[in-house]
Parts: structure tokens; sequence; C-alpha cells
């Protein structure tokens, strides 16, 4: 190429797809270059119009329109525009109009095949469909992290240690001491064979037997637990350690088929992730005092931080500050019921929203609430409720999480009631929905029983997946509230580009992102009578319901997934830099990288959000 | 040196096309000879439609009785695109010695200059280049005096054509770009209509490299602009040029 065209050249190897192109390729393209001009307000590509160049914009910005005359995109300097048309059928899809002078250098179409066949970068960048691109990075960033490229069985180091269930408790005991393990597997012989039935740990022995003085004859059963909580061979490691936070176990059988192939215990996870949030959460039930817990809160951002710079998914750090969460929580009523006494009636406490949908981050309140039993009288009992209450919430506050602004907080008389009210609440909302009172309520439709009996939160949970399936004019208010809050169009130079072509300087990756997805996941998951909380599993449940199709719950998937880790991100970087972190991001804080990458998620919601308003009649109504 | 009888005179009132025709006539140098046969388009040509070639030469000054060019660069294009592969840049050799100032200002060397061809050499492709087309510079006054005075030393018989000129027409478009004395105390600013200056009025891009090549393609770019600012590619040329 002639050195005199250095100009030209030097500016388009700073922008993709030609940053990667191979010298002599590029050198090529340059020669086969023509420049235009267009004046501002001038049409650059008219709908239908045969196209024959890929169009690099030198200098000015463009809009590109869809067929229906809505705003698709804005391109500025060194972005390309007219390929697809070019792929298809050399006719314009999409309109282009110049927004400012541009200059424009157009690439002929027999050069970009040429490319197009010998440049693999330029392919998938020009062919690639936005969701596609979207897939290809959600999932390159997670191949980055071993525990989500790593099976479980990795971790095993031996074969499972296991007695019959019904040996005594010293014979137990003198196995585990005997081989080294601080879990044994307890098996019963059936019919069918060997089946594994319950487990019993060193912790078991220290707290169950050793501390009510139990007789070494004592049959293991007694005090094994039952109803395990296993995880398949072929699981990664990372879901192995979610399995463990959110139920709070250090020791998981990893099943093949039916047989055992081992046993994973924490410690496991921990020497694999050194300074992991499990061990944070296994010192959380060490602290005897709210105030040792307060300074173990301290922890909490650094280890969010840790997550993130081991690329972590969005779903592992999610679950983790939520198990964090839940485990303060946790470690809070038992220290409130050892102060105020055994409670009177059972109770359940709830998790509700994002702690319940294991989606918390580390800018977050407290959302609680307590069902008690049906035999709860309030004059006799309701003080003691009111002061373990308390005592958790100030608790809570006390570790970093704020009191809820909305009093949606077990604190408040109404939302701490015997489960007879509670069902009576849920069958308002679902059978008598008003718009006004849904958006309110919206979070109780996210719930966990995080601590006694879990049953009275379950008995909710399968009220809800019951009747919400069947109620018409509740889905369609709950869409129509979804609907309520609607994603960025992208991004142009330092703005947040809006619908309707409006520039914001700032916008929030939490209400304009994430909550719009996981409201609309909301209302799919209540249709298909899903009783998951996680958004990741309540889609696993839509896919396999027809209610979505399977690609656009895969797309919706990497959407999550994609705002989710640059939110994240956003606030980790926050962190580091010792600022408060928040949800608001201006676009010059964003990479190129996730910038084009957001653009495609956005696209992603906003089709989902055009689906659900038809899929459950929700009308037009919109308000931002 | 040649002993050709220059054309006479009466020829040079003639409108272009006609001028053209008259002159390879008399023209014996079968270079120039071809390119005045290929001839001038009509005056009346919508500028949208006439094939042009932006042009821009390096010079060791700005007397071409003086000074001599030590580099062309051009383009051939219309109103609907510049295409940069055909873009031609040569480096010619000067008869007259290279000042050591203006070295640096082009960025060529004296082994560029050394190994370069003397004019005469390239100018049957240069001429090549320019038949059927409208030359379109910056500053008339350099391209088209230093091409003649360069011919009449070497084949006896200057070169004469119609130019669109970008600086004229931002001349015309900014009558007023000189502000009295009273103005520019009142802080008015005199509206430069120099190449870099008058590309920013149309928001084109900065180019920061200087050669006659990208100051060729510049140039292409300002009339592009230019023309959809102010004109319409049915703007008859005789209209734009000089």
């Amino acid at each position: 190429m002639q050195a005199e065209l250095l100009d030209i050249r030097n500016h388009m190897v700073q922008h993709p797809p030609f940053d990667e192109m191979a010298d002599d390729l590029l050198d090529q393209v340059v020669q086969s270059i023509e420049v235009v001009y267009f004046r501002a307000g001038t049409s650059i590509l008219e709908l239908g119009q045969s196209n024959h160049w890929l169009h690099y914009l030198r200098s000015g910005a463009a809009e590109i329109y869809r067929r229906s005359g809505e705003l698709y995109n804005r391109v500025g300097e060194g972005e390309i525009f007219g390929q697809f048309g070019l792929l298809r059928n050399k006719t314009v899809r999409f309109p282009v109009q110049a927004l400012e002078d541009c200059l424009i250098y157009r690439i002929p179409d027999d050069t970009f095949q040429f490319l197009w066949e010998n440049d693999e970068n330029f392919a998938e960048f020009v062919e690639i469909e936005d969701r596609s691109r979207l897939r290809s990075a959600v999932s390159r960033r997670e191949k980055s992290n071993e525990l989500m490229t790593s099976r479980v069985t990795r971790l095993i180091s031996r074969a499972p240690v296991s007695a019959p269930a019904t040996v005594r408790l010293q014979e137990a005991a003198r196995i585990m001491t005997d081989k080294g393990v601080s879990a044994l597997l307890l098996m019963e012989e059936t019919d069918e064979g060997r089946r594994l039935k319950g487990i019993i740990t060193d912790r078991d022995l220290r707290t169950r037997a050793l501390t009510e003085a139990l007789p070494s004859e004592t049959p293991i059963s007694e005090i094994m637990s039952e109803g395990l909580i296993t995880i398949r061979s072929n699981m990664f490691i990372f879901e192995a350690m979610l399995t463990m936070l959110h139920n709070n176990v250090h020791h998981l059988p990893v099943m093949d088929n039916n047989e055992v192939r081992g046993v994973i215990a924490l410690s496991d996870i921990v020497k694999y992730e050194s300074q992991s949030s499990l061990y944070l959460v296994s010192n959380i039930y060490h602290q005897q005092s709210v105030k040792g817990l307060k300074e173990l809160s301290r922890d909490v951002r650094d280890s969010f931080v840790r997550m993130v710079n081991e690329d972590a998914n969005s779903h592992m750090i999610g679950s983790a500050m939520a198990g964090i969460g839940r485990s303060f929580s946790q470690r809070l009523l038992e220290l409130g019921e050892e102060k105020l006494g055994p409670p009177p009636v059972p109770y359940c406490f709830l998790a509700l929203g994002s702690m319940a949908r294991d989606e918390q981050l580390v800018v977050t309140d407290q959302d609680n609430a307590m069902i008690l039993d049906d035999s709860f009288v309030p004059k006799e009992h309701d003080a003691y409720f009111l002061a373990l209450a308390k005592f958790v919430s100030d608790g809570l506050a006390e570790c970093g999480y704020s009191y809820c602004t909305g009093d949606i907080m077990a604190t408040n008389p109404k939302w701490r009631q015997p489960l007879s009210v509670w069902k009576g609440y849920f069958t308002d909302w679902i059978d008598n929905p008003k718009a006004e009172a849904l958006l309110n309520s919206n979070i109780f439709f996210d719930l966990d029983g995080i601590y006694g009996e879990i049953d009275f939160a379950e008995q909710l949970k399968t009220l809800v997946a019951e009747k919400a399936s069947n109620s018409q004019r509740f889905l369609t208010m709950l869409a129509r509230n979804a609907l309520n809050r609607t994603p960025p169009l992208g991004f142009f130079r330092t703005f947040v580009l809006e619908e309707d072509g409006k520039q914001q300087k700032t916008f929030n990756l939490k209400r304009r992102g994430t909550a719009p997805i996981s409201d609309l996941i909301r209302v799919h998951a209540l249709a298909c009578g899903s009783r998951s909380q996680n958004s990741f599993e309540r889609l696993k449940d839509v896919a396999k319901t027809k209610l979505l199709m399977e690609d656009d719950a895969g797309n919706l998937r990497d959407a999550m997934e994609f705002i989710s880790i640059v939110r994240i991100r956003h606030q980790a970087l926050s962190i580091e830099s010792a600022e408060e972190p928040d949800n608001n991001v201006r676009p010059e804080d964003l990479s190129p990288f996730e910038r084009s990458h957001l653009k495609d998620a956005f696209q992603v919601v906003s089709n989902a959000q055009k689906f659900l308003r038809f899929r459950y009649n929700a009308g037009t109504v919109r308000n931002v | 040196m040649s002993d050709n009888p220059e054309p006479a005179r009466e020829i040079y009132g003639l409108p272009w096309p006609e001028q053209f025709r008259a002159l390879a006539d008399v023209s014996e140098d079968p270079r120039l000879k071809s390119f005045y046969q290929t001839g001038c388009v009509p005056a009346d040509t919508p500028v949208g439609e006439a094939p042009l070639v932006a042009m821009d030469f390096e010079t060791t000054g700005l007397d071409a009785n003086e000074h001599a060019i030590v580099s062309i660069g051009l383009v051939p294009f219309t109103l609907d695109g510049i295409p940069l592969g055909q873009t031609r840049h040569w480096i010619v050799r000067p008869r007259l010695p290279l000042h050591k100032t203006s070295i640096t200002i082009h960025g060529i060397t004296h082994s560029d200059i050394e190994n370069a061809p003397d004019i005469e050499e390239i100018l049957e492709d240069l001429l090549d280049s320019l038949a059927g087309r409208i030359p379109v510079v910056h500053y008339r006054d350099i391209e088209r005096r230093f091409l003649d005075v360069a011919l009449r030393h070497r084949i006896g018989q200057g070169i004469r054509f119609p130019v669109l000129d970008t600086m004229a027409i931002e001349a015309h478009l900014n009558p007023d770009r000189k502000p009295s004395r009273w103005q520019r105390l009142m802080g008015k600013k005199p509206v430069s209509i120099r190449l870099a200056d008058s590309r920013l009025r149309y928001h084109l891009p900065h180019y920061a490299g200087h050669n006659a090549l990208i100051d060729a393609i510049a140039t292409a770019e300002l009339l592009q602009a230019q023309i959809r600012h102010h004109f319409k590619a049915d703007t008859p040329i005789g209209d734009l040029w000089v």
C-alpha cells in the first residue's frame, strides 16, 4: 500500500473488526475503499435499495432504523453498517440517515466477501447475529474460571467410606477415626441392593452426640441426617459450592446414577479456592455476638471483589452473597433465641427478593418476614416474635444490610403473621389482582424459608405455584408491571441512547437491566407453575414448558448473565477504588466490549418484553 | 527545449471544449496532443456527472519560475465516490537544488529525490490520468502554473485546462472573511480558507499526513462536501470551473 494512505489505514486499525486484521488484508481493504461525503439529514441507505458496499463511518454520526421506522442504532466514528444486506440479498434491510455530516469509507462487496472468507474474526464480527455474539462473550468469560470448568469428581480423592445404618454410635466414631474421614455414609440394605440412607459428620458427633452425652450404644440412625442433599458426578465444582451455600451443608455425597462415587467436603473446595466465601460462611457460625458478626461483615466486600477477580459468574456470586446474607440471618436468629429463650410457637423466617432468588450483591437492604404457626395468639406470643424480629433486623443493619425503606421486614406486624393469614394474603393477591397493590407485593413472589419451620414457606410456594398459573388476570397484571421498566436502546459516544432517540448521561444497571429481566422471568415462571426462585433456575423450568422457545430462554439467560456481570464488575471496581458501590453507570466507564454486548443484551430484553406484552395481553401501558 | 511556436492568442478566448480541440491541432508533443484530444466536458455538464481528478503538488516554493515540483498526488473521482485504489503518487526530481528548509516540510529525503525521475519521464502517465477529467485543486495558482512552466521547459509548450478550485469556492462563500479594522477590534476573527480550516467547516476529519496524495484526497472530499452543502448535483460544471 502507498505510504501516503497511512492516514486512512491508521484510523481503521483502531476499530474492530479491522483492529485484528492481518496487515496485507487491511492494505487490500484500504485500496478498495471509495470515499463519499453525506450531508447531515440526508439518506445514506434507503430501505429496499440495492447495496453493494460495507460502510465504515470515518467521521460524523448516522442513525439506523428498523423497517417499521423505529430507531435501531446510532453509530459513530469507526463503526460499520450495511453488512446485514450484504450477507443476504444485497438489499438494504435497515435504512440509514446521516445524523451529522458524514465521511464514509465504502468497502465494495467483493472485498467484503473476500474478507468474510479469509478472516475468521471479520466473519464473526459481521456475520454473527447480535445474540450469538452475546453468547460467545458470556461463555468466553466463564471458561476462565476453574471452578466453573472443573467437575466435582476432581475433588474426590478416595472411595467413599460407609457403614451399615444399623451401627452404633461408638462404632461409627471408630470407623471415622480409623479411616480419617470427617463424614461417614450410612447405607441400608433394600431389595434393590445397598442404598444411601444418611450421613453423619464430625460436627454431628460433637453437636448431637457429645453435647447431649448420648450413650455409645445409641443407634447411629437416631442422630444421622436423612433426606440427603447430594450432587451428580457430572456437575461443576461451582455448582457444588452453590448447593453447599444454599443448604448450609458441609458435605455432599457425589452420585453416579444411584451409586455413591465419593463425598466432597467444604474444606475440599476451600482448599481449591483458598479464601472462599464458603470460608466466610463457616466463620459466621462461630460468632457468639452481634459485635463479632459485625466485624466479620467487613470481609463480605472483600469476598465479593475476590470472586469477581476470579471471573466467577453472576450465579455464583449472587448465590454466594445470598448465602452469606442468609447465614448472617440464621446466626442472628440463633443468637436471638439464645437471648430470648425458645419460641413459644413454631415459626419460619422468610428471606424475600434478591436473597430468596440467590441474586444478592453488595448494595442491598434487608427484606424479610415471619410465618408463625396457626396456634399463634397475638396477646401471648407477639411480644416474643417482635423482640426476635427486632433483634435480627437491628443485627442485620449492623452488618451492612440496611433497613428496608418499604418496611418489608418481620418487625412490621403486617409481615409477622400466622400461616393462615399468609395464605389469605397470597390468595387475595392472585384472585383479586390490582396493579398498584401487586407492585408492592411483587417481592413476596420471590420467597425462601431460611430458618425454623421451612415447611411453612414450602406451603406458600405450593399455593403460589398452583394458583398463579390459573389466574390470567393476575398474570396480566404482573406482566403489565414487569413492563414498567425498560432497557435503554444502546450507547452513542458518551451517552445512553433511549428508544426515542434521547440521550442520557448515566443509567441504572439494576433498574434498566437486571430488574426488568428478573421481573419478566418471574411472570413466565409463575405461569408455568415453577417453584424455583432463582432466575436462572426459573428459566430452566420455563424452557421445559414450551412457553418460551428454547432459543429465547437461552438468549435471556445470556442477557441476564452479561448485564449482571457488568453490574457486578462496576460495583467491584468502586469497592477497589474505595468508593461506595452503586448501580449507576456512565457509558464512558464501560469498555468497548461491554458497550457492544450490553447493547445486544438490551435488545434481547426489549424483545422479551414485547413477547411478554403479547403473551399475557398486557396492553401497551408503559411508563418508564 | 523545443522551438515549437506558441499557440495563437485567440485560441485562449474559446470555450474550454473548443479550446481543447484547437489546442490538440497545434500540439506536436504526442502526449499533450492526446491529452487535448480526449477533450473537455461541455460547460452545461452537471457536476454530479462530470469525471473529476483531484490533484496536489508539493513544491520547493511558491514561484513557478523559481521553484520546482517535488511530488504529485492525484485521485480520479466523481461526486459519488473517491476510489483509493486509483490514486497515484510520484516523487519527481527538481532541476533546481532542493532547499534544506523545504526537505523537512515535505518529509521527502535527499535519497528519495536522487532516485526520483524527472517529471518528463512520468508525463505520459500524468497526462493520461488527467485526460478527460476536470482537475480539482485547492488554490489554482500552484498546480496549473507549475505544470505549465514545467512543460514549457521540457517540451516547449505549456498546458491549459479548467480547474475546480475549492479555495476559490470557499472565498466565494465567505465574501466577508476579512474583518474590517473595527470588526477586528470587536473580536471578529478572519475566516481561513486554507485546506485544513475549510474542511473543519464541513466536519471533515483532520489528516495528520502532509503529502501530495493525502492533500489531493482531502481536496476531493472538500469538493464533495461543498457541493452537498451549497450546490446541487445538477449544477452545471461551467458555473464552477475557472
